[in-house]
């Protein structure tokens, strides 16, 4: 048994509360045992006392869409190597991606996945399962047995469902179990043979546009068919002014949906690709400097409720090819926290409504209870340091993959020690 | 005193009565976007100068002989092709052509190989045609040698923009304050961007007239004006360019019909009144005949189209000449 520790002299801070004081944490079996402002508890016995020397501590960080090549394609990235990078970039929770091969889409998968990853992770690792067979789009999966195995969310991963009628009887169904479902809303027949956000850049450059129509339009039908159901439904990924407005509406209406957004669209817009750089060749695509400064509006006044690294490991030979014929995708997971303070350090977005939207909001929506300073919690914690300078370097990133968009950024703060139940997983001094 | 200039020599052994060209400082030609005002002029001059050496019953300027040119067509282009070719060959160039078969499932895999496969043949200069926008650029950073473009996906074909200067200035005796109307599939067409580049280079009016679905969003950024009506696109036009229809979309997803397309933007005597008399008829070829264009104009007295395909090998002679003469200059 781990003997307990006490981490004083740091500044707490709980979203869910809105906590934010000086203060120190008692760990004990694993768990939160005691939670004090200013000096420390009375420290058992045997206590290891960690000075966090004024630094935040703070509910470790709920990924929602992390994509790994395990099982499947090792090379791209396995559970390890994702946890890894999850714990080094302060994730202590995230939701796996069914989009494996085979995909994740019968209990016995779902079984492999927890087992595995209980065996080798640093951090948890919990799955979600495929809303229909083979992420086919034609028939719904079993549900309620997947969530008996332990799925937590319902998803089609990268890709969107096209069958307004199956999805209407997926959400009533998940409704049935009580299973969030988690949406990618994206129609293939508006996005046609877009690679980039339609206009005059992805024009100058020749290449095919994604109106924004591919998103604004299964958003809406999604909202209203949720809406109808009464199922907990959560739109994976906006990007775009007119979704946040779609959204808004939505809100004024019922509690039960919500929507998130990838710290890619918070972050950049379509001018970052410059000369066709495949690395920021994403689903949704990066759009206007306008859109962009929607999203932060939209994480800002609540609209959006959960932000994602959309982790998603692609090797050299799905990068190097023209950016047509590129994968989407980039690697997030380390950059998440360094790159959502930036939007804190302009002045954008408070630092509470962004932590809220890494921890507590979207642990809510699977029901899991992490995400939170809490007595009988496990300790799962996070230490930044706010005003720490660093460059991101792609041969020092934990992940098998080095396709970041961030590649040489100066960034101001990050995750300096990360504890999963208690335990050091990552260290910034080793 | 001048005895290291390399250009003063090249040019005594060409014979050509024009003065020096101004240097090329690109190692590739990779877009019109690229270029400013004084390059394009400047690589003009260099074209007009060769289309005299062109029009020689003996067309031979040894100036590269011995230089290895790669003509490597990822997209089938006999036209292109030949125009390159020739235009090595009458420079004195040894010139290879390479078709690449590309299956959709590897053709990025199939470019990175083969260009790493033919930079290690020590050529001097590659010729690129892909159907990717972007392509090419990707493969001119895998090679140690000059790389021109011959048409990327949708995104630039600088030789035909360059051409298509060349004859309207020869018509024209310039190209600043022209209207030039660019007509058809915008959307998919790297040749009215690369034109739409270099004329707004060159402060000509541009105006592109097609269909609403053939044109991209954000055209209006890189056009002067947008017309979907043909009149009113063609009023008081200089050149009137027409671009080709790729048949596969006039099948009811863009455009409904050949026959529709043709009624309403096909370029007849009727449409091409509204343009100035003296309006000369462009085409970057191959042409749909009674798809785009009426056989009447394209084969009428205005039409430059065959003196296009003329001032190509000009043309690419000209960028040819360029960037080996830089590379022999620095190496």
């Amino acid at each position: 048994m781990d003997s307990p520790r006490v981490i004083e002299n740091a500044r707490l801070i709980d979203p869910a509360s809105g906590r934010d004081e000086p203060g120190a944490v008692l760990i004990e079996n694993k768990r939160i045992a005691e939670i004090a402002t200013g000096a420390a508890p009375g420290v058992p016995e045997g206590a290891e006392r960690i000075d966090a020397g004024g630094l935040v501590l703070a509910p470790g960080l709920v990924d929602l869409r992390v994509f790994t090549g395990e099982p499947g394609h090792e090379y791209r990235e396995t559970l390890a190597s994702a946890a890894d990078a999850a714990a080094a970039g302060g994730v202590t929770t995230f939701l796996l991606m069914p989009d494996t091969d085979p995909v994740i889409d019968e209990t016995a998968l779902v079984d492999y996945v927890i087992r595995r990853a209980r065996g080798i992770s640093k951090i948890r690792i919990y799955p979600a399962a495929a809303l229909t067979k083979g992420l086919r789009g034609e028939e719904i999966t079993e549900f309620g047995l997947l969530k008996e195995a332990g799925a937590r969310a319902l998803t089609e991963g990268r890709t969107s469902l096209a069958d307004a009628g199956l999805l209407r009887a997926a959400l009533t169904y998940a409704k049935n179990f009580e299973m969030p479902v988690i949406h990618h809303v994206a129609d293939a027949s508006l996005t046609g043979d877009g690679v980039m956000n339609a206009g005059a850049f992805a024009t100058a450059l020749g290449l095919k546009g994604i109106p924004i129509e591919a998103e604004t339009v299964p958003l809406d039908r999604d909202l209203q068919l949720a809406l109808a159901s009464g199922a907990r439904y959560h739109t994976a990924q906006i990007s775009c002014a007119a979704s946040a407005d779609i959204v808004r509406r939505a809100l004024k209406r019922s509690d039960r949906v919500s929507c998130g957004v990838s710290i890619n669209s918070l972050a950049l817009n379509e001018n970052d690709i410059g000369s066709y750089r495949t690395f920021f060749k994403l689903s949704p695509p990066l759009r206007a400097e306008e859109d962009r400064q929607a999203m932060v509006a939209a994480l800002a006044d609540g609209t959006i409720s959960t932000i994602h690294s959309a982790h998603d490991p692609q090797d050299v030979e799905t990068k190097r090819r023209p950016f047509a014929e590129a994968a989407d995708g980039a690697v997030g997971l380390e950059t998440l926290l360094a790159v959502a303070l930036r939007l804190y350090h302009a002045g954008d977005v408070d630092l509470m409504t962004l932590l809220k939207a890494l921890t507590s909001s979207p642990a809510d929506l699977l029901g899991l209870e992490t995400g939170r300073l809490r007595i009988g919690d496990k300790a799962d914690l996070i230490l930044i340091d706010l005003d720490r300078p660093w460059v991101v370097s792609d041969a020092a990133l934990s992940s098998r993959s080095r396709n970041t968009c961030f590649q040489g950024a100066r960034m101001t703060g990050r995750v300096v020690r990360t504890f999963v139940s208690g335990r050091t997983v990552y260290d910034e001094a080793d | 005193m001048a005895a290291r200039k390399p250009r003063t020599r090249t040019s005594a052994a060409s014979g050509a009565s024009a003065p020096a060209p101004p240097p090329f400082n690109h190692r590739h030609l990779l877009g019109i976007g690229q270029l400013d005002r004084a390059e394009i002029t400047g690589l003009l001059d260099r074209a007009e100068a060769m289309v005299e050496v062109s029009r020689r019953p003996n067309k031979h300027l040894e100036r590269h002989a011995g230089r290895t040119q790669i003509n490597l067509f990822f997209e089938a282009s006999t036209r292109t092709q030949a125009s390159f070719e020739i235009a090595g060959k009458r420079l004195g160039c040894d010139v290879v052509n390479m078709a690449v078969r590309t299956s959709s499932m590897n053709k990025g895999e199939t470019l990175i190989d083969t260009v790493a496969t033919l930079n290690a043949m020590q050529p001097d200069v590659i010729v690129v045609r892909h159907s990717a926008a972007g392509a090419v650029e990707l493969l001119s950073q895998k090679v140690g040698c000059s790389v021109v473009n011959g048409g990327d996906g949708a995104h630039e074909h600088p030789t035909q923009a360059l051409l298509d200067a060349l004859t309207i200035r020869r018509h024209k005796g310039r190209l600043d304050g022209l209207t030039v109307a660019i007509c058809g599939d915008i959307a998919n067409s790297r040749v009215a961007r690369s034109n739409l580049l270099l004329l707004g280079a060159m402060q000509a009016r541009t105006r592109v007239v097609a269909p609403a679905t053939l044109l991209p969003r954000g055209i209006e950024t890189l056009a002067g004006e947008v017309f979907t009506d043909m009149a009113a696109g063609l009023a008081g036009a200089d050149v009137v360019m027409m671009l080709r229809l790729q048949s596969e979309r006039a099948t009811g997803k863009l455009v409904p019909s050949v026959r529709e397309y043709y009624r309403f933007y096909g370029l007849d005597e009727e449409k091409l009144a509204a343009a100035k008399p003296d309006a000369i008829v462009m085409h970057p070829a191959p042409m749909n005949r009674g798809v785009e264009i009426d056989p009447m104009v394209a084969d009428g007295p205005r039409s430059v189209i065959e003196e296009q395909v003329e001032m190509g090998v000009a043309v690419r002679m000209a960028v040819l000449d360029a960037l080996l003469t830089r590379r022999e200059e620095h190496g």
